[in-house]
């Protein structure tokens, strides 16, 4: 896509809505920003430079070539400067010179330096909740340079003085209390579940199981609790593939989320939050973890599983597995009979979310799958794909009503490369991509469905 | 936190307008949201959804996953979505007088 005229500021007053207190205190961070917020932020700040190497690192090197400017899908849709991934970290790193680097001590806004003000900080909260965290721009940066991981640690800063979107907070909230994002208690999880066994039985005739909190079982699936409020295809698709190849499973209602909000927050939410899912295969005593279809799930369950709440030895290996590398392997070995013309009619694109192909490598499964289950299957244009793909527009903790705007914008570069296709079916293994697009199209005019990967692969899995 | 005034009574509503006590509501808190939903009239087919996601609220404490919505009230999704523009998850559970169902949704 090409870059848009520079449009400054225009950006500049779409903002998250702040949580109160109601969201802050159980998360644990304080419920108004304190008096000496100044202070405790450049603690964390100092903290988070000295426990993660890369962060500071990033700090450094940058030499401002410009490579990654207009890589960013919020660049290239609003044109406002301060979301330029440099201009964005730049942000950070003014703070930074001013307070952790000889010049900017001395010389302050001569090096370029600046106070951590009440506007500097309002600026953080408005551009650091710009950013999808979708790591774009660092598959183009010759040094490497992640904004994403400056983006974190801003937000964890942020946090750190009750400075928060509700959102988020609020989402985690429930992840804590109730075991899943979109807080569905116990009960109402058995009654979908038990819901969703009566429409494959209708569907298919057969009495296919969608097991909750059954000990002993092979595998714990971990969906994104989507699945089992907005997705029901997609739920019924991971129950269609156990079936189809007699393994033994169950969800959680301990654990009945995948997706992991601490990653937009802080780390000690991200820990928490994994954290259920070990307990919960322990408690259950499975031998395997899958996870379902969402992107920052399973950026949090792969990167960080074993290390923070590791080691994982109860487990077989590989773990966690995500369910495209499942059911790849299982077509690879021809365990599934597959019926490709159940997709006929329809022309299928892949959208690659942003944690799944740059934040896990998770790139040819879900297109082997693809190729496997359909017979017109298109790819987006090569630089928009794979570990180039784009941001959705609603990732990184964006997917709220009053970020609509900016939703949209970064949802730009993503329909362009999408309308090339002529495609009228986009696939795609995430729950966020699966909320986002459905609003992006009707913004854009775009007349297309959006479905997961299991929901195609169900379809075309002959029982 | 914002109020409303809905049907002559004061309410606490989130910024999103979605009423936070649910034990408040009444049919009349439905007919005054409607409006801001930019719904003239509530027909049989509106109050059929609004009372099946209450029923379900009241039972289960939470909204039911949409394809329940759907098959248990006849309603297929798209009439859902013409009866509630902002769909069964943001207009039907306002006007149902339900907390915003957030999440990855
Ligand atoms: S591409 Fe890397 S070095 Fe160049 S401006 Fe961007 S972050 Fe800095
Ligand atoms: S991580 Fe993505 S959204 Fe954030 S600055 Fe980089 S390209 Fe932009």
């Amino acid at each position: 896509m090409k870059a848009p005229p520079l449009c400054p500021n225009i950006a500049a007053n779409v903002h998250a809505h702040r949580a109160k207190k109601e969201y802050l205190e159980p998360l644990g961070l304080p419920a108004e920003r304190p008096a000496d917020w100044r202070a405790k932020a450049l603690d964390k700040f100092r903290e988070l430079l000295h426990e993660r190497r890369s962060l500071s690192l990033y700090m450094d090197v940058c030499v401002r070539c410009g490579a990654c400017a207009d890589k960013c899908p919020f660049f290239l849709g609003t044109g406002d400067p301060n979301n330029m991934p440099v201009a964005r970290a730049e942000l950070f790193r003014k703070v930074y010179r001013r307070y952790f680097t000889a010049a900017g001590k001395l010389a302050g806004r001569l090096a370029t330096a600046e106070d951590l003000t009440d506007d500097v900080l309002d600026q953080w909260f408005t551009y650091f909740y710009q950013c999808s965290e979708c790591r774009r721009c660092a598959v183009f940066c010759p040094f490497g340079v992640d904004t994403a991981e400056i983006t974190m640690a801003a937000r964890e800063i942020m946090a750190s003085i009750g400075v928060a979107p509700k959102y988020t907070t609020e989402v985690i909230r429930k992840a804590n209390e109730i075991g899943n994002n979109l807080g569905i208690p116990l009960a109402a999880w058995k009654d979908s579940a038990e819901f969703l066994e009566q429409e494959l039985k209708e569907q298919t005739g057969k009495d296919i199981k969608m097991p909750v909190d059954q000990e002993g079982a092979e595998v714990l699936l971990v969906p994104p609790s989507a699945d089992m409020f907005a997705n029901a295809d997609t739920m019924m698709g991971y129950a269609k593939l156990f079936y189809a190849v007699g393994v033994n499973w169950t969800t959680s209602t301990y654990a009945s989320e995948a997706g992991n909000f601490g990653l937009f927050l802080n780390y000690e939410q991200l820990q928490k939050i994994n954290r259920r899912i070990v307990d919960a295969a322990r408690n259950l005593r499975v031998k395997r973890l899958i996870i379902g279809e969402c992107g920052h799930a399973w950026r949090a369950a792969q990167a960080f599983t074993d290390t923070l709440n590791g080691p994982l030895h109860f487990l077989q290996k590989p773990c966690p597995e995500h369910i495209c590398e499942f059911a790849a392997r299982l077509i690879r070995g021809g365990w599934l009979k597959l019926d490709k013309s159940a997709n006929d009619g329809v022309t299928v694109t892949y959208h690659d979310p942003c944690n799944l192909a740059r934040g896990g490598g998770l790139i040819d499964e879900p297109r082997e799958i693809l190729r496997a289950v359909v017979n017109d299957f298109r790819e987006m244009p090569a630089d928009t794909i794979r570990e180039k793909t784009f941001c959705c527009g609603g990732g990184g903790g964006l997917l709220t009503e009053e970020l609509m705007q900016t939703r949209m914008n970064g949802a730009k570069p993503r329909v362009e490369a999408f309308r090339t296709t002529g495609a009228d079916l986009l696939a795609t293994p995430c729950a966020i991509c699966k909320a986002q697009f459905p609003e992006v199209f009707k913004h854009y005019g775009v007349d297309a469905r959006v479905v997961g990967v299991m929901d195609l692969l169900a379809k075309a899995i002959v029982i | 936190m914002p109020t409303l005034t809905l049907a002559g009574k004061e309410f606490d509503v989130d910024e999103d307008g979605f009423i936070q006590d649910a034990t408040k509501w009444d049919d009349s808190i439905a007919t005054a949201l409607a409006e801001q939903e930019g719904i003239k009239v509530l027909t049989d087919e509106h109050w059929k959804v609004i009372r099946y996601l209450r029923d379900y609220f009241q039972k289960f404490g939470s909204a039911p996953m949409i394809r329940k919505v759907t098959k248990d009230t006849g309603l297929p999704l798209k009439r859902i979505y013409e009866l509630f523009p902002t769909g069964p998850a943001k207009g039907a559970c306002k006007l149902a007088g339900l907390p915003k169902p957030t999440g990855c949704i």
